[in-house]
């Protein structure tokens, strides 16, 4: 088996268990830390494709700062006692259902187009830098997008200051 | 193949040369705050303490490792392995030396040689969240759950205007490599070296980067996390043995890692201050020279008897690594560019390390409140600002 | 020198093998030597030799929450700058400004949060009682902007 491969299959493994590991383990903590543990996998899976900026960006964004607040939530909020409770009892058949449609959907598609566990994966050669691509391409061709962002990043720092605000006062 | 091989050696010879450096540091630190205290320090265990990291490590190793019946094991156990991991991973991206060849091996002097090279080094600080929070919140005591989460937020605070302080000299480089960016260094500009922090008109960006390099490591005055006189010891009231001790020795990898930073994006990396053709190679001889005369001349004036046996010893040895220098300046000019790149990167990385020891001794520690606001209300306006500032001469220069 | 991906991060593969390797034999090497004696004064949380009461589980400030969600916003924001970075010089001018309209916008969200006091960390946590008595105890406040008479 080629390095390629190796991590491929690893990183995936990661991204896999992890998303399990999420919705299956019942500790809140455990639950962010399977969460982080798959994300990690995806941003592997990034820099296997030669997205080395998709991956650093990845790891700052969503591990060091996302799954930071999630943390934080689960620290601040006493969840010992939500962890207990049977919320969504009821709901468990046709969760079931739902998934189990949506997981044939999923591998029926991608039985047509494309192959489902490769027995090798061979990588494209790096050429050039990524963050150039990226950038060239999103300060000129994509340069309002750019701009709306920072309108939704500043919606959202209002937001959040008014949802923190509530309770207090 | 021969790629992996000599990948295999520099990692060895990194490894060991950085856990010496992590445990010599920690008795720098004890010797240099001891004498701005007008103590003598470390002085038992070998000559002038020398040996006390070594025994410090076996104390450490054998003291009984406690796990109380309280904590969550799992995340009390990961925490400080997690410290320590990503503590011990930034330092692959880091150049130390130009590229060089000697013995025929063309090698660049520094482990990996990555295109994001800087990202990586900020994604790694930012994982360093975890260790401590996780050590807060599994000891279960409201010491440790107080201090990481304090700890976190404020690691998380301080990120931001250092990836905001990080981006000025960017702009200069245009690159995320850093042996690229050392690269955009060379040279100097009417005898100032062109270095970031001189040419690129960035002093008041270093500045910005090393106070939020001393919030990110935690170190005084942003000891916040283990501020005994209200949390006892903070987030890691419930280690004992190693467990603690790691987080520790994560503490000094980082610092590590951020005084490489700051030489690598301000100080020039591994450029020397000197032309070469004013002597650079000889400059590196000459200060181990006067190391040696010093040592030598205090050898006489012994206050101590074993003094005059352990001073010329180190003087001897301290000539010989003079001695090197002056080969590499005339005789072996590979050597020379090898050993040079080196030792500017060395004594560059060593003052800053040195900074932040001397303001340990030095300083008090910040009130909570003003920690979060000098984080919020001075470091990042100015960071950004120094960013703005900065982009705008480059445009406009062109 | 290496030329595929896998050749690249070859380095910090193997650096970070040798850091987990380092890791485990540390905190392994004190699990084996350190011999243990345990008792049930040892086994409590530490509180300075009090005996401790209560749960560390603890409600805690908003103030912790809402740090954490502005870092990403504004995090967010810095990442940007580093691709921006990269390609300055061959934009110049129009990147400069691209960059200050962006720039300007997230400041705006910046002074929004700065004029509703959501940086102040002593502005919730104390109450006003505590803050008369804190006064008239020290009327000489060292720090002028701690001043909290008028805001109670």
């Amino acid at each position: 088996m080629s390095g390629d491969t190796f991590f491929f299959y690893a990183f995936s493994a990661l991204a896999l268990l992890g998303g399990l590991g999420t919705v299956l383990l019942r500790n809140a903590v455990h639950c962010a830390l399977a969460l982080m543990t798959s994300l990690l996998g995806v941003a592997g899976l990034y820099l296997l494709q030669g997205a080395e900026f998709l991956f650093a960006v990845q790891i700052v964004l969503y591990i060091g700062g996302i799954m930071v607040l999630f943390l934080f939530v689960i620290m601040l909020v006493n969840l010992d006692q939500a962890s207990k409770l049977q919320q969504f009892g009821r709901q468990t058949p046709i969760a079931l259902v739902v998934a189990l449609a949506a997981v044939a959907a999923i591998f029926s598609m991608l039985s047509k187009s494309a192959v489902l566990l490769p027995a090798s994966v061979s990588l494209t050669p790096l050429t050039g830098g990524n963050t150039e691509t990226v950038a060239n391409v999103l300060f000129t061709d994509y340069l309002l997008p750019f701009e709306l962002v920072s309108i939704l990043l500043l919606v959202a720092v209002v937001g959040s200051v008014m949802m923190a605000g509530k309770r207090t006062e | 193949m021969e790629f992996i091989i000599i990948t295999l050696v520099k990692t060895g010879l990194v490894a060991f040369i950085l856990l010496t450096t992590l445990a010599y540091l920690q008795w720098v630190e004890r010797k240099v705050i001891a004498h701005v205290q007008a103590r003598v320090g470390p002085y038992r265990v070998g000559p002038h303490g020398l040996l006390q990291p070594l025994a410090d490590v076996v104390k450490l190793m054998t003291k009984e490792d406690l796990i109380p019946d309280h904590v969550n094991k799992v995340f009390y156990v990961l925490a400080p392995f997690l410290a320590v991991f990503l503590a011990l991973l930034s330092i692959s991206v880091i150049p130390f030396g130009p590229a060089v060849e000697i013995f025929g091996i063309k090698t660049n002097l520094g482990l990996a040689d990555i295109n994001i090279g800087i990202l990586l080094i900020l994604a790694v600080s930012s994982l360093g969240v975890y260790g401590i929070a996780l050590a807060g919140w599994a000891s279960n005591n409201k010491y440790s759950l107080m201090g990481g989460l304090r700890s976190a937020a404020q690691m998380v605070s301080y990120e931001l205007p250092m990836a905001l302080a990080i981006a000025a000299p960017l702009i200069l480089s245009n690159s995320l490599n850093l042996r690229e960016i050392v690269d955009t260094q060379a040279g100097n500009w009417y005898g100032i070296p062109n270095w970031n922090i001189f040419t690129g008109g960035q002093i008041f960006g270093f500045f910005l980067f090393m106070i939020a390099a001393f919030a990110e490591t935690n170190r005084i005055p942003f000891d916040l996390p283990e501020a005994e006189n209200e949390l006892v010891a903070g987030f890691h009231v419930e280690y004992s043995s190693m467990k603690f001790a790691g987080f520790f020795m994560a503490e000094y990898a980082n610092m590590i890692t951020v005084c490489s930073v700051a030489t690598v994006l301000f100080l020039g990396g591994w450029h020397s201050p000197i032309p070469s053709q004013a002597g650079s190679g000889v400059f590196a001889a000459l200060v181990h020279f006067a190391a040696a005369g010093m040592l030598f001349f205090h050898a006489m004036h012994a206050a101590r008897p074993f003094d005059k046996i352990t001073f010329p010893v180190f003087g001897v040895v301290i000539s010989g690594i003079g001695a090197i220098f002056l080969a590499g300046a005339f005789v072996w000019p590979a050597l020379g560019a090898a050993i040079n790149g080196l030792f500017w990167y060395g004594a560059k990385t060593f003052i800053l390390l040195f900074v932040f020891i001397w303001i340990r001794a030095t300083l008090p520690r910040f009130r909570y409140d003003q920690l979060m606001r000098f984080a919020w209300l001075f470091m990042f306006p100015a960071a950004l600002l120094n960013m703005l500032i900065t982009a705008f001469f480059v445009a406009l220069k062109g | 020198m290496p030329t595929t991906l896998l050749e690249r991060y070859f380095p910090v593969v193997l650096q970070a093998i040798l850091a987990f390797a380092i890791g485990t034999l540390l905190i392994g090497a004190s699990a084996i030597l350190g011999k243990r004696v345990r008792n049930a004064v040892k086994n409590t949380a530490y509180e300075c030799g009090m005996t401790p009461y209560g749960t560390a589980k603890e409600r805690f400030s908003v103030k912790f929450y809402l740090v954490a969600m502005l870092f990403i916003l504004f995090d967010i924001e810095a990442i940007f700058l580093y691709p921006w970075a990269v390609v300055f010089r061959d934009l110049k001018m129009f990147a400069f400004f691209e960059m200050l309209v962006f720039v300007i916008l997230i400041l705006a969200g910046f002074f929004y949060i700065y004029k509703k006091g959501a940086l102040d960390w002593t502005a919730e946590e104390l109450k006003p009682v505590q803050h008369k008595i804190h006064v008239d105890l020290m009327p000489a406040d060292p720090v002028p902007s701690e001043k909290v008479t008028h805001a109670a």
